[in-house]
């Protein structure tokens, strides 16, 4: 029971947190967002019991994709800007 | 180069990713998680420490031949591992129940997991781990030293 009311709290973060990402205009708070993405899903991985895939995609996808967005953004511009 | 703030944090956190990074290699015959996953937690305390402290600082730190280096030494333990076998088979698993480095035997039943078993899966788990580490930290590198930091 308890289980399953983290399991959707979980889900409703991935998609909160995958709207937002999309529709921010600062950058770098979008590469924040995925990271929170990233962890949610590690996070629900784990509850799918993959603990193997949880730890890949903890060290991958928020650690080193949020790092290489940073060092992008901190190279272009931060905020989004209209054509 | 990024605040204060953020630099004293990298540099307590440092320490701690990469110990729990190879925790996670030295562990990943018993454990879940193994040399891939170990390899890229170190590589996650190497963006951390690049990304507090920006390329030109890093730059005289850690050298990008070395991590290519280090990438092509973790490749040719593993392949020189697989190949001490080749004897029996390639991949031939020589050192299990040994009584050498290693190869101690498994107890029957439940048990904790003893780290000085299973022959050469930590070999090879640790010849993975550091090949992660350096191919993950020079792909970072190489992100890193391309273009200039504007200034807002």
């Amino acid at each position: 029971m308890i289980l399953d009311i983290i399991h959707i709290l979980v889900l409703i973060g991935l998609i909160a947190t995958a709207y937002l990402a999309v529709k921010l205009r600062d950058l770098m708070a979008c590469a924040v967002m995925l990271g929170i993405f990233s962890f949610l899903l590690s996070l629900e991985f784990f509850i799918l019991q993959a603990p193997d895939v949880a730890i890949a995609e903890a060290g991958i996808g928020a650690g080193l994709t949020t790092a290489i967005f940073v060092m992008a953004i901190r190279k272009t511009s931060r905020w989004e800007v209209e054509e | 180069m990024m605040s204060k703030i953020v630099r004293t944090q990298a540099n307590f956190l440092y320490p701690f990713i990469l110990i729990f990074g190879f925790y996670i290699v030295a562990h990943g015959h018993l454990t879940p998680g193994g040399g891939f996953q170990g390899g890229a937690v170190i590589a996650t305390g190497i963006a951390l420490v690049i990304v507090a402290y920006g390329y030109d600082r890093i730059k005289s730190w850690i050298k990008k031949s070395t991590l290519t280096a280090t990438e092509s030494i973790g490749l040719l333990c593993f392949i020189l591992t697989a190949f001490i076998g080749i004897g029996t088979s390639f991949f031939y698993n020589f050192l299990a129940n040994s009584g050498l480095l290693f190869g101690d035997r498994v107890s029957y039943g439940v048990n904790p997991g003893y780290l000085n078993t299973a022959g050469t899966l930590p070999i090879m788990n640790l010849a993975v781990g550091i090949e992660v580490l350096g191919g993950l930290g020079a792909i970072l590198m190489y992100m890193m030293s391309y273009g200039k930091e504007v200034d807002k």
